[in-house]
């Protein structure tokens, strides 16, 4: 009607333009009309102002919801085998998963199998806390989404630090490990940890019933958590339980990373007599344990660590703080990020466990180290016999020029890490006196010793210019002397010149293997399994950072780069080969030399195997973290690995495994240690 | 731009005569007015507003065309993203302002309950007695290790317990999987579905449903944590022995125990099993002591060394009546009840589906159900013409449980008008536990058939229906017809009737259940496993300080005997027998669609819960040759007084009284060190003790 009416008025417009003499009544007529669409209109206006912004925003929402929702739908509703089908469709039919291929060959589940998780990888649950934890109990505080860290960070920080002075609970919080295999099966949503390997070893007729994940609280020393969850018991029995209830088949052992020290920890405890150790008897390792198969074992430790307790912080965190600089420096919205990690690990006794061990003989001095001559650009080492021997052939020209050096684990400035040893100054910093608390108060909200430390203690440390692995204990205690003074009491990390020496019989050196022996039992197999080809942090460049207020006094001088595109030295960082975490030093060592035949440590001549995996970076995105990973964690789902594992699962010696596989130089740099057998 | 400006400048030089509208009308009227003002005298009028006319109607066609234009757009689709958004972000307002909320937080008017737990702590009370939870039937979270292709992605996933998601998702799959091997009560070929380790097994059974939880975080309070509180989850489906011999769970369980006695300074452990954890318990008990090849080998004397009590939640030791019809006809009273509501809809085949079918398919398939039939008989259940119950006054119990008045006064009031009012004629045949026909459960019991099974033949049918396979299809319309007609069964024989009906389940359970009483208990026939976990058939072990605890609610109307009718039998379509649920009693009567209820915790009647600690084992007699003391702890239901309680903080129910904050305080003490006297002793009451008078059971 009223479309009707307006299109009359317009005509009745046109006329008016064309014959202007018109009569009163149509024009009286054309105001009223008018009149109604003004007040049309003004209702229109007013509705089309009130869909203007807050509808749009709501439409907005609406429109990303639904089409959220219909994504998800059809993600529902798509069939469980798309995914694959689509890789397979890109990158051709992939290989069949370990597990399935081994099904297919005929192999079944016959050693029950015994995970040991490593440092960080555990799941940690809440059973009683603060008020400021109100709510979270039996959630998880660390592992899985770690939604808490951002909500209530210092309540957090609070409840996952333990007691400064016994390495124990804080009074009235108590944090426990996660138990069964959920404890590690995946770190975060969608982070596998050990979720594949246990798939695959289901294939073949694995269950709860032959599998047991042996979860520890991985933030205290390893003897307290005998103390306080009498953990070692309980693993003691479940290793009795499983061999017992699988027709007498001993267990295979499968520890990986810091795991790998706590079950040596573990064949020590469980041996030696009652109030220290589990009673188990001398011959119980024999009797209940087929294999260990470490993986990515730090047997003698990790650089990181000695960064991470030094200044909380490694080649990550400093590469962040490059790009960014000032945000984890500054003082914003007063979070002193660092000084809160720095505060919270350092109550930690398990980061002590993973120090360097062996001092200057293992990890070399200030002029030689066992890794000197690697060459960095050869981080891919060829399959091909041939061109190893070539690339051998060009190290060995380059050598001639130039050593890198990994025995100065810790130098101020670059010019001090390469200049050589005759021209560095060094002035002791073991004496120096620590000055007053220059903060005088105001940074006690994020406490570290340093604070205590004055200005003239950080000078003192400076100055000593480079420590190696030996001095650098001596940095740790000088620098945090509360921490060291607690952790000394549980781990040691020098080496044993007598090892029948009574005073090895206590539980400090049991997760040292260069200050204990090897369990007395011959038929048990040590593999040392570990991924190579990725540069791997062994020294750093420090500098001392703006002393002005409470933060950390040292930091990774970033600034410091090789001249060449071939330089080992990296943003501060002096790298080597190895699985990104561990250096093969560490990992490979024991079996390569130490263990292997019949040595002190060694003394009933078991077995060793080393199986490293090279490292090949997942060809496409659907690949995820690779099948063929060498990285420290993501090896977990290498599929030589896993392979290995289920062949030994299923009773394949380590012969019939094909014995060694090193792709790294481990043997040579083991033959430059000088280490009595 | 440039008629904009134009047009402003028009405005600014002509007055304005109706000020108050928005700039373009103004613009537009002004023009107009003086339009009109001088059409009259002048011919070739001021061009610029000719202009002014012409453009204002372009531009104001311009902005209709677009303004309907947009009006189109908004009109469905926007609509219904505009509800959406608005919804989502009112929802988020919402889940943000809640989280921000400080957790302590009182409503207005709402008193907050004190948890047990931080009762106990106040006063003192610390752990001592390492816990072991053992979960009943159905509670327990099983997960897949090993499906077929239609299973994909479910590895390690839940199939029971949780969220059920796949149960939606693909109905067929999920059954296939969660059913047994129909022959050996063990895994299909192929398929491992395997009991949810740890505490989370039995935690909460879905999302906000808590089983245990709220005990573990009440016992987490005085200081029980993973090292000294233990689950004993067990696949639930399979019959006890068989867990051990698939699982080795009776060997964990053991071993369990053991390590937390050694760890924890040599002190015994408290168990608290729930349900059928009660008879699970019962069998590993005598499984512990029990010689090697059959038994644990853990030698005499192994239950006294290690066990401190035993409080058995909600015990289901003598059976329940309820297992006995979702065997024959797969249902209950709920499932009686929704078929009453909207009849046809579990009936007919809509869709394919054969729910009721599928599902007694599926549970015959597991002998724990078998294990639940009522046992000892006539002489704990009652025959034709009497039962332990009679006498019981339904209407109390049932105005107890639908008057929500938690004021002592008036349910005083409320109970002796009950006793004062209503006296039954007639007493109610709970003994008759299946009887066809409402009039067949009040007859006198002269005028009923016997039940004679060896009269009729099974006749195997080519079967049409061979997807959905129940033992029905293979019996005749007339073996059918002969098993209704005009006849009751008590406890005695609705286990001949289901022996009948279905010949292979009870072939397959009865190698590991037993219901009967045994008249000499050291005959050596009783060693064999299937007796361990009937009370009425094993001696309990030689543990004179042992304590055994009966914690269950009442007040709440259970079922107990139920009133059935032949369904219209169409071959292989449904189960030819049902729950009647038209016969409804009095008032104030105990029948109501088709079920006879007694007092209990809904699930369990008192006897079957109640009659071992009342009188079975009461004193040292022949089932408890070494007098351990027991106690009979009753709570008295009372639903939830408001909507924030949840499930309430003093319910009865069978599960929900795991939140009962008084059985969660006897919990807590006995595990503190308490013992059965300083707990008070018996609490009772129901009519326990007169019913169990009344049943004549040699001791």
């Amino acid at each position: 009607m009223s479309l009707l009416r307006r299109r009359k008025g317009s005509e009745i417009e046109k006329d008016s333009k064309l014959n202007l003499k018109e009569d009163e009544n149509i024009e009286g007529e054309d105001e009223n009309k008018h009149k109604v669409k003004e007040a049309k209109k003004k209702k229109k206006e007013e509705n089309k102002k009130k869909w203007n912004c807050f509808d749009n925003c709501c439409w907005f929402i609406g429109f990303i919801c639904s089409v959220w929702w219909f994504l998800l739908f059809l993600y529902n509703a798509m069939p469980a085998s798309f995914p694959q089908y689509v890789t397979e469709a890109i990158t051709g039919p992939l290989p069949d998963p370990p597990g399935v291929k081994l099904q297919k060959e005929g192999l079944k589940a016959k050693h029950p199998v015994v995970f040991v998780p490593g440092i960080v990888t555990g799941g940690l649950e809440l059973w009683e806390g603060h008020q400021c934890a109100d709510g979270l109990f039996r959630k998880r505080l660390w592992g899985g989404t770690f939604g808490e860290v951002y909500k209530r960070p210092l309540c957090w920080v609070e409840h996952m630090s333990l007691d400064n002075e016994t390495g124990l609970d804080p009074s009235g919080i108590r944090v426990r490990p996660v138990t069964g295999l959920v404890a590690a099966d995946y770190f975060a949503p969608g982070y596998f940890v050990w979720a594949v390997l246990i798939a695959n070893l289901a294939r073949i007729g694995y269950e709860e019933k032959t599998m047991y994940m042996a979860a520890y609280d991985w933030r205290i020393s390893f003897q307290n958590t005998e103390v306080r969850d009498q953990t070692l018991s309980r693993i003691k029995s479940n290793i009795e339980l499983l061999v017992a209830t699988n027709n007498g088949n001993k267990v295979v052992v499968i520890p990986h990373s810091m795991g790998v020290l706590y079950f040596l920890h573990f064949m020590k405890w469980v041996e030696a007599p009652a109030p220290m150790g589990g009673g188990g008897g001398s011959d119980w390792c024999a009797k209940h344990i087929k294999a260990v198969m470490n993986i990515g074992g730090p047997f003698l430790g990790v650089p990181k660590a000695v960064t991470g307790l030094f200044s909380a912080e490694a080649k990550d965190v400093a590469v962040a703080r490059a790009i960014a600089p000032g945000v984890l420096d500054k003082d914003l919205f007063r979070l002193q990020t660092l000084q809160h990690v720095m505060r919270m690990t350092r109550t930690w006794d398990s980061t002590m466990s993973m120090i360097p061990k062996g001092g200057d003989t293992i990890w070399g001095g200030l002029d030689w180290s066992p890794e000197e001559y690697y060459e960095c650009i050869h981080k891919r080492h060829k399959h091909n016999d041939t061109e190893l021997a070539a690339d051998k052939g060009a190290e060995h020209v380059d050598s001639q020029t130039k050593s890198l050096p990994y025995g100065r684990m810790i130098s101020f400035g670059k010019d001090v890490a390469e200049a050589p040893s005759s021209k560095i100054e060094r002035t002791d910093f073991r004496d120096a006196i620590k000055g007053n608390n220059y903060a005088n108060g105001s940074c006690n909200d994020a406490w570290t010793e340093y604070q205590d430390m004055g200005i003239g203690g950080i000078k003192a440390v400076a100055d000593y210019k480079v420590y190696t692995a030996g001095s650098l204990l001596d940095l740790l205690h000088f620098v945090a002397p509360k921490m060291m003074k607690r952790g000394d009491v549980h781990f040691s990390y020098g080496i044993a010149d007598d090892l029948n020496d009574p005073k090895y019989k206590h539980y400090k050196y049991w997760s040292n293997p260069l200050e204990t022996k090897l369990p007395n039992a011959p038929d048990m197999e040590i593999y040392s399994m570990y991924g190579v080809g990725i540069p791997t942090e062994r020294a750093y460049v420090y500098k001392v950072s703006a002393t002005s207020d409470c933060y950390i006094p040292f930091q990774i001088d970033t600034s410091a780069e090789g001249e060449t595109e071939r330089s080992c030295l990296k943003g501060g960082v002096f790298t080597v080969d190895g699985d990104e975490t561990v250096p093969v030093l560490s990992s490979g060592f024991m079996c390569a030399k130490a263990w292997r035949g019949q040595t002190r440590f060694n003394p009933s001549g078991i077995q060793t195997y080393i199986r490293e995996y090279d490292h090949a970076p997942p060809s496409n995105l659907l690949e995820g973290r690779g099948t063929q990973s060498g990285a420290h964690v993501d090896i977990m789902g290498n599929f030589a690995l896993i392979e290995d594992v289920i062949r030994v699962a299923a009773g394949a010696t380590g012969e019939e495994l094909g014995g060694d596989q090193v792709y790294s130089d481990i043997f040579k740099w083991s033959q430059k240690i000088d280490l009595q057998l | 731009m440039a008629s904009i400006l134009r047009f402003r400048k028009l405005c600014y030089v002509e007055p304005v005569s109706k000020p108050s509208l928005g700039f373009e009308s103004s613009n537009k009227t002004t023009c107009l007015r003086e339009d009109k003002g001088s059409s009259v005298v002048v011919v070739d009028n001021d061009p610029s507003c000719v202009d002014v006319v012409s453009l204002t109607k372009e531009i104001q066609t311009d902005k209709k065309r677009r303004r309907r234009k947009e009006a189109r757009e908004w009109r469905c689709v926007d609509s219904c993203c505009w509800m959406i958004g608005c919804l989502c972000t009112t929802w988020w307002l919402l889940l943000v302002l809640y989280h921000s909320m400080p957790i302590n937080m009182t409503l207005p008017g709402y008193q907050f309950v004190e948890s047990p737990g931080t009762k106990l702590k106040k006063e003192g009370l610390t752990a001592f007695h390492p816990v072991v939870l053992i979960p009943g039937i159905v509670t327990g979270g099983l997960e897949l290790w090993e499906g077929r292709p239609c299973a994909e992605g479910l590895f390690r996933k839940r199939l029971w317990g949780g969220s059920f998601s796949e149960l939606f998702k693909r109905p067929l799959c999920w059954l296939e999987h969660m059913s047994l091997d129909n022959k050996t009560g063990l895994d299909p070929l192929d398929i491992r579905v395997r009991a949810v380790p740890g505490l989370v097994a039995a935690d909460y059974f879905a999302p906000g449903y808590f089983v245990w939880a709220v005990i573990i975080e009440n016992l987490a309070r005085i200081g029980y944590e993973e090292k000294n509180m233990h689950m004993a989850a067990y696949d639930w489906r399979l019959s006890f022995q068989n867990t051990e011999v698939r699982d080795q769970s009776l060997s964990r369980l053991k071993s369990k125990i053991e390590l937390m006695f050694v760890n924890n300074g040599y002190k015994k452990v408290v168990v608290v099993p729930h349900s059928m954890g009660v008879t699970y318990f019962l069998h590993f008990m005598k499984w512990v002591e029990a010689p090697p090849p059959m038994g644990g080998g853990g030698g005499l004397g192994w239950c006294a060394k290690h066990i401190k009590s035993i409080m058995n939640i909600g015990p289901t030791f003598l059976g329940v009546p309820k297992v006995a019809t979702s065997l024959l006809s797969a249902e209950s009273k709920d499932i009686a009840l929704a078929r009453a509501m909207a009849p046809g809809i579990f009936d007919s085949d809509i869709l394919g589906l054969q729910t009721l079918e599928h599902m007694i398919r599926v549970a015959r398939t597991w002998d724990s159900m078998v294990s639940l039939l009522p046992k000892g008989g006539e002489t704990i259940w009652g025959n034709l013409d009497w039962s332990p119950e009679e006498g019981f006054i339904c209407d109390q119990a049932k105005k107890n449980y639908f008057q929500s008045s938690t004021h002592n006064v008036s349910q005083r009031t409320n109970s002796s008008d009950g006793k004062l009012g209503f006296r039954i004629e007639e007493p109610v045949h709970y003994g008759r536990m299946i009887s066809f026909g409402k009039e067949t459960s009040q007859l006198p019991s002269s005028v009923l058939q016997p039940f004679n099974s060896k009269g009729h033949e099974h006749v195997n049918h080519k079967s049409s229906c061979g997807e959905v396979w129940t033992e029905y299809d293979e019996m005749s319309r007339e073996s059918l017809r002969a098993i209704a007609d005009k006849k009751a069964y008590t406890a005695k024989s609705v286990i001949d009737l289901i022996r009948y009906v279905a010949p292979k389940m009870m072939h397959r359970a009865e190698g590991h259940f037993s219901y009967g009483i045994a008249d000499n208990v050291d005959d050596p026939k009783y060693s064999h496993y299937k007796y361990w976990s009937n009370p009425l058939e094993t001696k309990l072990p030689d543990a004179p300080d042992l304590e055994i605890y009966c914690l269950y609610g009442v007040g709440i109307p259970t079922e107990r005997s139920y009133v059935y009718k032949m369904s219209t039998f169409d071959k292989c379509k449904s189960i030819p027998f049902r729950i009647d649920s038209s016969a409804d009693g009095s008032d104030n009567g105990c029948l109501k669609g088709g079920v006879y209820f007694v007092d209990g915790d809904e699930s369990v009647p008192v006897v079957s819960a109640g009659f071992m600690c009342a009188k079975g084992w009461r004193g040292k007699n022949r089932f408890n040759p070494s007098g351990s003391t027991t106690y009979v702890r009753e709570y008295q239901h009372k639903p939830p007084a408001n909507f924030f309680e949840g499930r309430g903080v003093q319910s009865g129910a069978h599960v929900d009284i795991m939140g009962n904050v008084a059985l969660i305080e006897d919990v807590m003490r006995v595990a503190a060190g308490a013992t059965g006297v300083e707990l008070g002793g018996d609490k009772i009451h129901s009519d326990i003790l007169s019913m169990a008078e009344r049943i004549n059971l040699p001791l």
